[in-house]
């Protein structure tokens, strides 16, 4: 494949990473669908829409999360220095507030009086409700019915924040099936309500606006390694389910020649196995929810369910520039068991005293496997996406630990 | 151009002054055996037009009667070649009465899109209706379908504004479908006056007939969308009859195939006596 002058510049004036991303949605949504891209747009060039962005951000989220060296990881395993961005340390738990509060504003500005959003480990939807109890919006979470059982904190935490949170029973009860009730109920209330997608992924212009509202991930790695080691990093890694705590991290440093980039799918029990949700590791490009991107789906086009340890990451697809980034080989793209992620939540929570999300023990197991390979001199940053709080029944569970 | 079975089925209804009845049943609901003979029985229960579904894992814009039955016909092992079969083996008996495959778009581009138009042409396949495809995607299936000489029918909504309507008829062709409320398939029903003020406004923008789906369940209701449409489409209300008939596994009751073609005669009659009683 042809390289780029830039990784930076995507999508195209209808969408378009490469052949992925683009408008597959019904009809009765495209007129909404343009409209929330034209708010975007005139949102993204106005002063006051940055500015108010930035106020939220700093006093309500408490940016910037701090980059902090992992001195004893860094040690234990003999390699990397490894430096944690510290996204669990936002108001919610995870990076996924960075695009509630932006999407929230877009909201806003369109007038719309209601929001919907689907959940995997319920750290979207707990950010969603969080951003509509702030902006006194009505508020529907759809969730699997799996995932509730799983998640049951951050269903607890949606409750109190006055959502409705809806159990979807359909298909395998995870985040597809969630992103299809949600999708359903817009068409239905199309003139109401904004739909607020947690990753990028969807239809144009969701991964662009999801990827540019957490830019400020990476944009503050930049300054903050830059001030703590005088240069830019080597190496970044990041965890991904649908993508957007990688793309936030990884985005502004695509274009620097020497940076690499690690992005970890969940390999479930393993992707041999058949039960994973490694999109880009074992699936092919089609079309789901709104855009094409590659899928796990049989011979036939019919897509498969995912599995993994982590609900946030138990999704057959992955957000379109992923897919882009990955046929331009820019990014690479590997994956970890849960086994695998396991064991990094455990090391990372005795070594640093923080425990990661399981989403974020795959970027960490990755880490892992790479840090003592590299040179002590290689700069490495890992996304710490998100806390594990939410997880502690799950881990116990597997972990056999009786609460 | 030479005249398609959807041009001659629509000015054999302008002859005989009434609107048509478009019934949609799922390709492999609830098993291969059954839905041929659903198929075949249809026209002379009264359908003027056939959609024929494409089952799909991921029904976005169908409520819970079409997922239902989506399911059922994959879990019975159709695919889109089983699909375009069933086509063929209908088409031995009925070389008039218009088919039109409606589904979503990622079984299509799996099969190949040059593959499944040049299968689904020789299968007499006459339109397509694929929900996921806007005009703003028109270069994956829509501009090749016409090429091949397969009609591609585009849906508008409520939503679709007189700024956009021009935008969506423009690579239309047999006909447009109206979907007449802004929600999923087997849910909300449309008032009729709202619906006779949609055509009408469609028919500012186009000379396309119009078809006029979502939520028409009984066979009053197809009458009063026949009465001010050029067709009325029911799709859930017949799949709730093949629901109704199904046992505890799931597998058909021996009734099932004449209760689905009993309630498309019904359907039928309401929607040929409709314009006598809409003209009084």
């Amino acid at each position: 494949m042809e390289q780029p002058d830039t990784y930076r510049a995507g999508p195209d004036d209808s969408g378009h990473f490469g052949i992925y991303g683009g408008r597959f949605v019904a009809e009765t949504l495209m007129p909404l669908i343009l409209d929330v891209e034209r708010t975007y747009e005139e949102a993204r060039n106005d002063a006051a829409f940055a500015a108010e962005m930035g106020h939220y951000l700093s006093k309500y989220v408490g940016r910037p999360s701090p980059l902090f060296f992992a001195e004893r990881l860094t040690r234990h395993l003999g390699g990397a220095r490894i430096y944690f961005k510290r996204e669990d340390l936002n108001h919610t738990g995870a990076h996924k507030i960075n695009n509630c509060i932006g999407q929230g504003l877009v909201a806003r500005r369109m007038g719309k009086t209601r929001i919907i959003a689907e959940t995997g480990a319920g750290q979207h939807g707990v950010a969603t409700a969080t951003v509509c109890a702030l902006f006194d919006i009505p508020c529907v979470i759809y969730m699997g019915s799996r995932d509730i059982d799983r998640q049951a904190p951050n269903v607890f935490r949606m409750k109190m924040l006055g959502a409705e949170v809806k159990p979807v029973t359909a298909g395998s009860g995870t985040l597809k099936d969630s992103m299809n009730e949600a999708l359903r109920d817009w068409v239905a209330n199309v003139e109401t309500t904004y739909y607020l997608i947690g990753t990028s992924a969807g239809p144009h212009p969701y991964p662009a606006m999801v990827r540019d509202f957490q830019c400020v991930i990476g944009e503050e790695v930049r300054e903050q390694i830059t001030d703590a080691e005088g240069r830019l990093p080597d190496t970044l890694v990041a965890c991904i389910g649908g993508g957007s705590n990688a793309l936030g991290l990884f985005h502004p440093f695509l274009d620097e020649k020497n940076v690499r980039f690690v992005a970890v799918e969940a390999a479930g029990k393993g992707v041999e196995t058949g039960q994973h949700a490694a999109s880009l590791g074992a699936g092919s490009p089609g079309v789901l929810h709104g855009n094409r991107t590659y899928l796990l789906q049989d011979s036939n086009g019919q897509v498969e369910e995912a599995h993994s340890i982590s609900a946030g990451l138990d999704y057959p697809g992955i957000g379109p520039e992923h897919s882009w980034l990955h046929d331009t080989g820019r990014v690479e793209y590997v994956s970890i068991t849960d086994a695998e992620a396991l064991e990094a939540f455990h090391l990372c929570t005795r070594l640093e005293g923080i425990i990661p999300a399981l989403e974020t023990a795959h970027a960490i197991a990755q880490v892992g496997k790479m840090a003592g390979v590299l040179g002590a001199d290689n700069l490495l940053v890992v996304n710490l996406s998100g806390r594990g709080d939410k997880d502690l029944d799950t881990v116990a569970r597997a972990s056999g630990i009786g609460l | 151009m030479p005249e398609t079975r959807i041009d001659r089925r629509f000015a054999v209804l302008r002859r005989e002054n009434r609107g048509g009845l478009v019934v949609f049943v799922t390709a492999g609901d609830p098993d291969p055996r059954t839905s041929a003979e659903i198929l075949r029985g249809l026209p002379a229960a009264g359908a003027d037009f056939i959609e024929l579904g494409m089952p799909f894992s991921d029904p976005m814009a169908d409520g819970p009667a079409i997922q239902m039955s989506s399911q059922r016909a994959l879990k019975s092992g159709a695919t889109l070649k089983t699909t375009l079969e069933l086509v063929a083996d209908f088409r031995q008996r009925d070389s008039e009465t218009p088919i039109i495959l409606m589904g979503y778009y990622n079984p299509i581009y799996i099969f190949g899109v040059d593959a499944f138009l040049s299968e689904a042409k020789a299968a007499a396949v006459d339109g397509l209706i694929i929900v996921d495809l806007p005009p703003e995607e028109e270069n994956e299936i829509c501009l090749p379908s016409r090429m091949a000489g397969i009609d591609f029918i585009y849906l508008t909504a409520p939503t679709t504004d007189e700024i956009r309507l021009p935008r969506v008829v423009k690579n239309a062709s047999g006909f447009v479908y109206y979907v007449s409320i802004t929600g999923i398939t087997g849910t909300a029903s449309a008032r009729i006056e709202d619906v006779r003020k949609a055509v009408e406004r469609l028919h500012r923008h186009t000379d396309l007939p119009i078809a006029v789906g979502f939520g028409i369940k009984t066979p009053e209701q197809a009458a009063g969308v026949a009465a001010v449409a050029d067709a009325a489409v029911v799709g859930s209300a017949l799949i709730g009859k093949v629901t109704e008939n199904l046992d505890e596994d799931g597998k058909a009751r021996p009734g099932l195939t004449n209760a689905v073609l009993d309630f498309t005669a019904e359907l039928a009659k309401g929607v040929r006596g409709a314009r006598v009683k809409g003209a009084a």
